[in-house]
């Protein structure tokens, strides 16, 4: 699956859906989507990578790049944010909101075109979330490339 | 009323296009070829839950049944054959 055709593809169109997977995340409490899907979106852009580069040039890669311990901290980063509400109320209340801090900012009453800093706790999880997704499916796909029998790489 | 029209020409026309590529799926000698099908299913599906106004599951069918398990498909084909084994 090295063609000049696919190569050349690949190289215009994975920076674009990498993009858009991290948009879909950072907007997951205004627009359609959140951490799941933007995840999704943003693994099948790396797969894209995977699928359309030889063998060798993929393990020199995804060699320094730490899935598993990206995967792990997705979700502890998500039962942290949990652990944080209970500093004021009970758990995942969402205690960052109107704070100030980062996605902390004040929602303004009415019909609004919605604003990236607000949000709060849930823009934290849809990163944390975002972040476990992106990972696991791409390691999935990654073991599933890196276990091909190497005689059959001419396509 | 136009709107009421468009829908539901929108529904058959998903209707046709989620039975052709799902019988052409099964049908197809080549599974590379099946493959496709099943990616072309995912997508004509992924629009019609965009149509349903539900945008969430669209991105995630868009996604998960376009991107990843056709690369999954792929990736397996290319460690076995690629021409259905008659018994």
């Amino acid at each position: 699956m090295t063609t000049t055709i696919i190569k050349t593809t690949t190289r215009l169109l994975a920076p674009l859906i990498l993009v858009f997977g991290s948009y879909i995340i950072l907007h997951g409490h205004l627009t359609p989507g959140g951490g799941f899907q933007g995840g999704a979106v943003f693994a099948s852009g790396l797969i894209l990578l995977i699928v359309a580069n030889v063998r060798d040039k993929v393990q020199k890669l995804f060699e320094k790049t730490p899935l598993t311990q990206l995967e792990s901290l997705g979700a502890l980063g998500f039962l942290g944010i949990g652990l944080l509400g209970l500093m004021s109320y009970t758990f995942l209340k969402n205690a960052i909101a109107n704070s100030g801090f980062l996605f902390g900012g004040t929602t303004p009453q009415g019909i609004n075109p919605g604003y990236l800093n607000t949000g709060g706790t849930l823009s934290y999880l849809n990163i944390f979330v975002g972040t476990k997704v992106l990972a696991g499916l791409t390691s999935i796909v990654l073991i599933f490339f890196l276990i091909l029998r190497r005689e059959r790489d001419e396509w | 009323m136009i709107n009421e029209t468009f829908f539901w020409t929108i529904q058959v026309l998903i209707a046709i296009a989620l039975l052709g590529s799902s019988i052409a799926a099964i049908r197809f000698k080549n599974l590379i070829s099946a493959v496709i099908a099943m990616a072309v299913f995912s997508l004509a599906l992924s629009v019609e839950f965009y149509v349903l106004q539900a945008p969430d599951v669209a991105i995630a069918e868009a996604g998960v049944g376009a991107g990843l398990t056709t690369a999954m498909y792929l990736l397996a084909i290319r460690n076995t054959t690629d021409e259905e084994v008659v018994e």
